[in-house]
């Protein structure tokens, strides 16, 4: 069986949603799965270094994720890229408007990447959205 | 000589204790048995399920006082 691409698109700054963006990419890459992850808009403050996983909730959920000490949604990023070879490239276009220089980007968060290259990518994978 | 390895999930939750023990598989050796404490019990089914569609060997899993005891035996 041929392996499966999975590209997960975040663009949603709110915890529950990076939350579960995370659980799925991380739980994805260490299952063989190739797994590319492209963040976008509100998604992408939060990885800049030093930024905490101390996302908005958008309901009760989420205060209770903080609550119950679930993983939090950088921490199994990173394991996606550590332990399950996947690839998280920030949006290009996001990086500039909002100002971020990608040196100020977490180590585990690859190359800036366009649209382009990253339909190239998504092309004959599936696409799940956060 | 193959070693067992305790890895102490308990409070953390789901993929928490499977990514712990993916960081220690990486680390260990074939043969070696790795054993999970996690009071989740969604780590309990979906451990097993992980090491059986990778590949490992799903040795057994236990509860014991709300503790899932679940030991696997890396074979690759």
């Amino acid at each position: 069986m041929a392996a499966r691409k999975i590209c997960v698109v975040v663009v949603s700054g709110t915890r529950e949603r990076l939350q579960m963006a995370a659980m799925a990419a991380s739980v994805a890459a260490v299952s063989g799965i190739e797994v590319t992850i492209f963040l976008s808009m509100n998604a992408v403050p939060h990885f800049v270094k030093g930024a905490t996983a101390d996302a908005p909730s958008e309901g009760a959920f989420g205060d209770l994720l903080v609550k119950k000490k679930a993983p939090d949604f950088k921490t199994l990023f990173r394991q996606a890229v550590e332990l399950g070879g996947a690839k998280i490239l920030p949006c290009s276009m996001a990086l500039d408007i909002a100002g971020i220089e990608t040196d100020t980007l977490e180590p585990f968060v690859g190359e800036p990447t366009g649209l382009t290259a990253f339909l190239n990518a998504a092309a004959d994978a599936q696409v799940w959205t956060f | 000589m193959a070693e067992k390895k305790i890895i102490d999930g308990r409070g953390s939750f789901c993929p928490g204790p499977l990514m712990e023990l993916i960081g220690v598989l990486k680390m260990s050796q074939i043969g070696d048995e790795l054993e999970v404490l996690s009071n989740d019990k969604g780590s309990a089914k979906d451990i097993p399920e992980w090491v059986r569609k990778v590949g490992h060997e799903h040795v057994s899993t236990t509860e014991e006082a709300g503790v899932w005891h679940i030991t696997v035996r890396k074979t690759k």
